[in-house]
């Protein structure tokens, strides 16, 4: 539930007191997991006949990798100091437009660097602007706070149109990857070795995020977040404390913006811009902003439905915003908050009994999503579909969005499931209120 | 330079009306101090002056022979005052682990490093566990503090307050709230972390008052009107008409 609800547990007196080298072990394992996924995920997408990466599924993943630094570091505000920014995308636009300019630096012959080491160029931009910025705006806290940063977003924008020479106006700051220094000679030239030095930079960057947050500046940042009065009355400064953790969140932003400038070798308007702000807030919030790992979790939904469904659909940042809407209302502790809710049922070790309410829940909320999507998709369809000469199908069947059945169909979907839903969603309730009283009876509920 | 605290005419206004008029006070070092006096008297506001949380209208307050005036909380603190507060306040999301460990953190110099990992100082962590225990919230260790009892809650007021080991410690009705039993636990335990410090505490149960203080200052409407050891201000017939007679009553 709270940044602090995953280390409750395990960093009690054995691991403070021995972190030997089998605790070491323990703590060690599921990031090497991790990153071994990570590795072996594309090959799931490999062309054998061609030999070939898929470039779409190596870009996604990619993309997933440096979003999810910059939702991480955006909750190093929100989640962690209880800062809630809308201009969070400056840091890392700014980070990736220094790395830009590094890169074109190093391919003139001005300097050297190696490739590896570019998105270090992009945190340390990403911490100077974080130090430039963090000075104007952590005097403020709550909404002064959250204005603040959205004038120095709109600031940044107006800039970005304005100063040719750093920013590139309309167009950007074009680059080129393959500047020929490596430390480990390689070209990065093929896809695939950029998403290999993406997946080590998210790694360190994920690691160093994770450890941060239990270091004195991380805990005084949760304190100053619970109660920023009584954070003084043990002798810190609030100001100071949100001044070096903003300060450090923009150095890590800024490492996704280099990485962002490395795979896509361009920066445009686009990386600062209020939008890119607006999706760290939307991956942090649906995957819940509570836990450490959430925004990571709700960066793969959002760039899955950013870069999947919009392959088959216009209104991809509909069905965001609305995910975002309902996970706002019905579960503001985001997926994270969600999968801890069912942490002292599962302790209680009855997970089992949840199986077939759950399906039956599912089932008429499958039937809603399927007209809600109908609809919208007949609705942008008609605006936007047509025009691109498209048929409408739904499966393998065409159909005519002219007539009033898939209209219907889909009113029918929505209303028909969403009153069963109801219906179901009693009954889920009450087993639910049951499995949790039986939970606390046991004792289990911490 | 003997007064750990030192008031001269000081004065507080909220607007037209004067809270504080007039306060003089000296707490030499090392004195058990009990501000008692009825409900709106100002007992808090002068906590909150003392403590940098308001500023002065008029006076000066020094600590240790130091002027405070323009200091903030953060800075006070740092000379070496410590408070509680009446109405409590924690770190509610943090475990009351953390929130002891919290109160630690500047006192032992870690300031706002992001370069030590906190699971791996183990004087801090054994510091932090043996305040825990002192403070009988073993059992409660890795609960977040919001979901403690208000007894509990107590407690860890008090124990965050005392954690850093000030010299000068102010506690603004610690025990309030609190059962027979546990104001006595209380007691003892405020008067075991306070050995040899300054403390100056606002209570509204005497037995504690007359128990545990060296001298007693009686605050009415913002002013003193008694201030002496306790026999003496049980005597005092001011005292007893503004104050104690209608406790007593
Ligand atoms: N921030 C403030 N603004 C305006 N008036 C205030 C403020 N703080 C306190 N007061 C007023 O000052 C008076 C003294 O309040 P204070 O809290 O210091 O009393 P107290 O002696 O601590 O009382 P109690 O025993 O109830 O805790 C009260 O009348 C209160 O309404
Ligand atoms: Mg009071």
């Amino acid at each position: 539930m709270s940044a602090d609800a995953t280390q409750r547990a395990p960093q009690g007196r054995t691991l403070s007191a021995a972190p030997g080298s089998a605790g070491l072990a323990r703590r060690a394992w599921p990031w090497l997991v991790a990153i071994v996924a990570a590795l072996l995920l594309p090959w799931l997408f490999f062309d054998w006949s061609t030999h070939r990466h898929s470039g779409f599924a190596l870009t996604m993943l990619s993309e997933i990798g440096l979003m999810a630094i910059f939702a991480l570091s955006f909750n190093m505000q929100m989640g962690q100091a209880g800062l809630l920014s809308f201009g969070h995308a400056i840091l890392f636009g700014l980070g990736g437009y220094c790395a830009a300019h590094t890169m074109n630096a190093v391919k003139a012959g001005a300097m050297w660097l190696p490739v590896e080491l570019v998105p270090l160029v992009g945190g340390l931009g990403g911490l100077l602007f974080g130090v430039l910025f963090g000075y104007v705006a952590t005097k403020q806290r709550a909404t002064a706070f959250a204005m603040i940063t959205m004038g120095l977003g709109e600031l940044v924008a107006a800039c970005a149109l304005m100063f040719m020479g750093f920013f590139g106006g309309e167009g950007g700051i074009s680059t080129d990857r393959v500047i020929g220094i490596s430390l480990f000679g390689v070209s990065y030239s093929s896809s695939w070795q950029v998403y290999c030095l993406v997946v080590a930079w998210t790694a360190i960057a994920v690691l160093l995020m994770r450890l941060q947050t239990q270091t004195p500046l991380g805990r005084m940042a949760n304190a100053t977040r619970d109660n920023f009065e009584r954070a003084q009355f043990v002798g810190y400064d609030p100001r100071m404390v949100r001044f070096c953790q903003f300060a450090l969140s923009g150095f890590f932003a800024g490492i996704g913006g280099g990485l962002y400038a490395i795979v896509y070798e361009i920066v445009t308007f686009d990386t600062v811009a209020a939008a890119k702000s607006a999706t760290a807030l939307l991956a942090a919030y649906i995957g819940g902003a509570g836990g450490f790992f959430g925004p990571f979790l709700g960066t793969i939904v959002v760039v899955l439905l950013q870069s999947g469904v919009s392959l088959l659909s216009n209104a991809w940042l509909l069905y965001v915003g609305v995910l975002f809407i309902v996970m706002v209302m019905y579960a503001p502790g985001g997926l994270v908050g969600i999968i801890a809710q069912h942490a002292p049922i599962a302790r209680a070790g009855r997970l089992r009994e949840l199986i077939v309410p759950y399906v039956r829940i599912l089932l008429p909320g499958a039937f809603s999503v399927f007209g809600f999507v109908l609809l919208v998709e007949l609705a942008s369809f008609t605006t936007i579909g047509a025009a691109q000469g498209k048929a409408f199908k739904i499966g393998p069947q065409a159909v005519d969005p002219a007539t009033a059945f898939p209209w219907l169909l889909g009113a029918a979907a929505l209303i028909g499931g969403g009153l069963w839903l109801r219906l179901e969603a009693r009954g889920f309730r009450a087993r639910w209120d049951a499995l949790m009283a039986d939970a606390k009876a046991k004792g289990v509920m911490l | 330079m003997s007064n750990a605290i030192s008031l001269r005419g000081v004065t507080k206004s909220f607007g037209r009306t004067e809270i504080i008029r007039g306060v003089d006070l000296d707490i030499p070092h090392g004195q058990r101090h009990a501000m008692i006096g009825p409900n709106g008297a100002g007992k808090t506001t002068l906590f909150n002056l003392i403590s940098g949380r308001f500023s002065l209208t008029s006076g000066t307050i020094e600590l240790n022979g130091r002027s405070i005036d323009g200091l903030a909380p953060h800075e006070i603190n740092r000379l070496g005052l410590s408070r509680s507060f009446q109405i409590t306040s924690i770190f509610p999301r943090l475990t009351v682990f953390e929130n002891i460990r919290c109160g630690l953190l500047w006192a032992r110099g870690y300031r706002y490093s992001f370069w030590h990992l906190l699971g791996g100082q183990r004087a801090l962590n054994e510091e932090a566990d043996r305040l825990i225990e002192r403070l009988n919230l073993e059992d409660r260790r890795n609960v977040p503090a919001g979901l403690l009892s208000y007894a509990e809650q107590r407690a860890l007021e008090v124990g965050i307050t005392v954690a850093g080991g000030a010299e000068i410690i102010l506690l603004d009705e610690p025990t309030a709230g609190m059962s027979h039993s546990e104001t006595e636990y209380a007691v003892a335990l405020i008067r075991a972390v306070t050995e040899g410090k300054t403390l100056l505490i606002v209570e509204h149960d005497m037995s504690v008052v007359f128990g545990l203080a060296d001298v007693i200052t009686v605050l009415v409407y913002g002013e003193v009107i008694a201030s002496d050891v306790p026999a003496r201000i049980r005597g005092d017939k001011a005292v007893q008409e503004a104050y104690l007679g209608t406790e007593a009553a």
